[in-house]
């Protein structure tokens, strides 16, 4: 059933959204969605597209070449050499481990030992997508697990354009012998002989080096000059284009050379332009990418040896996680945290895809064999967030840091206690000077390295998620004054503050802010006293300006104070003003929409409060008057 | 040659009349210290160590400062409180502070006349300001009677500069070696003639 272009496209967009819609409603991640409509609009469910699946996967594949681009954007090569140990140490014992152990596997399975070593290379790649959204998510980019997952998929994401790299080289020694259903394009590099097929290759990647200092920047700037945004973004995607047809004309693979071009133009002042630019379009590609690959699924062949497939997912699984908990004991992870990589980085992930349709189009694989490891590694990415919530739920409770360990109670703590959510750069700020006045503040965080240091320095502390009712009750929320929330993230601040504030209405509440609209929030949950984490330090960065200009810091001492004073009677005067933004559905329009508000306020109160004391001039004209 | 530390009390020096007309004349002299309290310390957190450091440097201390409600601004007596601490500046060891000579320089709105018993504030500029001069005496430090300049309200620019002008002869003669009974016998040092010529 295929028809129309318009058609092709509203089947895809439609598939998309409905079923990204419904992964992200379950949980799940939006790869998972996008697969899944593969499947549905695939010829074995629904039927929408057919033969032409493999064109769309080969114009999708531009959403990956896109990704690799930037990705070398992103790696500033200063930064990545500052960062070398953990990246390479970390990151290359998990993908040599992975792919000793799954090779290994693979080759006791029966299979080809290039077969079995392409396989090895797409079983050690994780799920960027995944896990980084696992990471965000909950908070934990700060934590050791979550600062050591950030360096594996580093490393991975620059050693998978070496196994792009390499696909190619292995294919050639078996691609004209094996089958004959995939004529392999020819290209420039085939047709000449070995030594200068090297040397095409080093002068590509030098001409990309050049062109982008002198041809790519100084194009940039006269596109950025004009003006016009579309043609920057025309701009960005010749770039991505011409490189990967360079590199497809020599013959090697086109995301090598986006990625080598990312990294030429990661010190460029387009840098981020670049980045926001493309961004999208990537995204909305690699969706493309992986619906086409939901859609080449075969569940004829899956339905045949359903047995094998679950054996070797779950070995797999398990054999990532073992090299992973390794990777983390070798590193001096605690307990818990190993626990966390482990399980946040075991899937197979998208990168696989990627391998694997490349390796299938270069004759290295065969239909079958690709097809059972394409569905392995679906199945592998769906798993990943059921098994981290296994983890979380009964595994990290019973073998991770102790929620809480017993420790005498002194009086003061008993009768004023104070419990404070958070010992971030906000929240230790505030334990320190408590401490400093031997007030004692029980803490609960999340971070369980965090936690044994604290109680190393003899903190009563209490580790996991302050959202949980039961762990506020064991740091003993029911006799506590006051607990501060010093959390990062706003929406879990709303949570706790919600939480305890139902349950133990009692306790006073003490939160930060982190700027004017949690505020206005945390106002209408009902709070009293809110500490804005920019609102003291922006004012006392302008009082220094104000200084520096030559106004007297006492006066401007006293115009801050009068000025914070005013500042939180509007914020709770606005805060309860009905909402009539609520479509706007750009941040940014929100924003200014709010700062205008407060300008025209500030206008109307004029310049600067009323002020005249100790003013000799004014009495001077009082006095004059009469 | 003495050193002099002009302790500047004035909580909006910026709308300040006559104490403008007085400060500069102050050329950054090497032997004088100009040290604006309310600008180190626009939160009245006083950093003790320094100012005594700066006590101990000098030889004639000089509370310069308007007269609020017959008495200093609020940082001065934050200052004094602050500084002057037991066996430091008084007190049995408190010998910091001795021999040396300490004078107010003040600006008031009301005129001399309104100073005195028959007049509405019922006492004298030197009455009101008996709590410096008992401090100073508790420091074992010389008192000056004070200069003051009076009625600033309606004080025309010729007579701010004649304030001006006295104010640097006291600085001169403070920074000699003058006989203290020289500038003693008096009610404010600005009547003495040897400040106006």
């Amino acid at each position: 059933m295929t028809g129309s272009l318009l058609f092709e496209a509203i089947v895809f967009l439609a598939g998309a959204i409905i079923c990204v819609f419904i992964a992200k409603r379950v949980g799940l991640s939006s790869v998972i969605g996008y697969l899944l409509a593969g499947v549905l609009i695939g010829p074995y469910v629904l039927g929408f597209i057919g033969e032409e699946g493999d064109d769309i996967l080969h114009f999708a594949e531009f959403g990956v070449v896109m990704m690799l681009f930037l990705i070398g954007l992103e790696i500033e090569p200063k930064n990545f050499w500052q960062m070398r140990k953990t990246i390479l140490g970390m990151g290359g014992l998990q993908v040599g481990l992975t792919m000793l152990l799954s090779y290994g596997l693979f080759i006791a399975l029966g299979y080809d030992s290039t077969v079995a070593l392409v396989i090895s290379m797409a079983v050690a790649l994780s799920s960027t997508a995944i896990a980084m959204q696992t990471i965000k998510e909950k908070g934990m980019m700060e934590t050791t697990s979550g600062s050591s997952s950030f360096s594996i998929l580093l490393f991975q994401d620059i050693i998978v354009i070496f196994m792009l790299g390499v696909l190619p080289l292995l294919s050639s020694s078996n691609s004209v012998a094996t089958t004959g259903d995939h004529p392999a394009e020819v290209s420039l590099l085939e047709s000449l002989p070995l030594g200068f097929q090297t040397l095409a290759i080093i002068l590509s990647v030098v001409l990309i080096v050049v062109a982008g200092q002198y041809l790519i920047v100084p194009m940039l700037r006269k596109v950025a000059k004009t003006g016009v945004r579309e043609l920057l973004i025309a701009a960005a995607f010749l770039i991505v284009f011409s490189i990967s047809y360079l590199m497809e004309f020599v013959g090697i693979s086109p995301a090598l050379g986006a990625f080598l071009g990312g990294v030429v133009l990661s010190n460029s002042e387009f840098k981020h332009e670049l980045e926001s630019t493309l961004e999208p379009f990537k995204n909305l590609l690699l969706g493309l990418f992986f619906m086409a690959v939901g859609a080449s699924i075969n569940f004829i062949v899956i339905a045949k040896s359903p047995l094998t497939i679950g054996g070797i997912l779950i070995s797999v699984i398990a054999l990532k996680a073992i090299v992973l908990f390794v990777v983390g004991h070798i590193f001096k992870l605690k307990l818990d945290q190993k626990l966390l990589l482990t399980f946040n980085l075991s899937q197979i992930g998208e990168f696989a895809f990627v391998l694997l349709s490349f390796a299938f189009g270069l004759n290295i694989l065969e239909q079958e064999q690709m097809d059972i490891l394409l569905v392995i590694t679906a199945l592998s990415m769906s798993l990943s967030p059921i098994l981290g919530m296994l983890n979380e739920r009964f595994i990290l409770p019973k073998v991770g840091t102790k929620e809480s360990i017993k420790r005498p109670m002194d009086h003061i703590a008993k009768s004023q206690k104070v419990i404070l959510v958070g010992f971030g750069h906000f929240g230790s700020t505030v334990g320190r000077f408590l401490r400093s006045h031997g007030v004692e503040a029980t803490i609960l965080d999340f971070d369980s390295n965090r936690v044994d240091f604290l109680r190393k320095m003899g903190f009563e502390v209490y580790y996991g998620d302050a959202t949980r009712l039961d762990l506020l009750e064991s740091a003993g929320i029911a006799e506590a004054k006051i607990l501060i929330c010093a959390i990062d993230n706003p929406s879990v601040t709303k949570k706790v503050t919600q939480l305890v504030k139902d349950n133990y209405p009692q306790v006073e509440l003490m939160i930060r802010a982190k700027n004017r609209y949690d505020a206005y929030d945390l106002v209408n949950l009902g709070i009293e006293n809110i500490y804005r984490e920019s609102l003291d330090t922006s004012l006392a960065l302008a009082s220094d300006v104000l200084n520096k200009l030559g106004f007297r810091k006492y006066t401007v001492a006293r115009q801050a104070q009068n000025f914070i004073k005013y500042d939180e009677e509007s914020l709770r005067r606005l805060a309860k003003q009905p909402k009539r933004d609520e479509d706007y559905i750009f941040e940014a329009r929100k924003e200014l929409a709010e700062q205008e508000k407060l300008l025209e306020e500030d206008f109307k109160r004029g310049i600067v409060e009323l002020d005249n004391h100790w003013d000799s001039e004014h009495i001077r004209k009082q006095l004059k008057k009469k | 040659m003495k050193k002099i530390l002009i302790l500047f009390a004035h909580p909006k020096f910026e709308k300040s009349r006559a104490n403008k007309a007085l400060i500069q004349r102050l050329k950054g002299e090497s032997h004088i210290t100009f040290h604006d309290l309310y600008e180190h310390y626009p939160n009245f957190h006083i950093d003790v160590n320094r100012e005594q450091a700066l006590l101990e440097q000098h030889d004639v201390i000089i509370w310069h400062h308007p007269f609020y409600w017959y008495s200093g601004p609020a940082i001065l007596k934050q200052w004094k409180d602050m500084v002057l601490e037991f066996n430091w500046a008084y007190g049995p060891e408190g010998k910091a502070l001795e021999g040396k000579t300490v004078i107010n320089v003040i600006t008031t709105g009301g005129t001399r006349e309104v100073y005195c018993s028959e007049g509405y504030n019922s006492f004298t500029v030197n009455q009101f300001l008996r709590p410096f001069e008992q401090t100073a005496k508790l420091c074992g430090m010389h008192y000056l009677p004070p200069f003051a300049v009076m009625g600033t309200h309606t004080l025309s620019d010729e007579n701010l500069e004649n304030y001006a002008n006295q104010y640097e002869v006291l600085l001169d003669i403070l920074k000699s070696d003058f006989k203290q009974e020289a500038l003693s016998d008096c009610f404010f040092v600005n009547d003495l003639p040897i400040l106006s010529y």
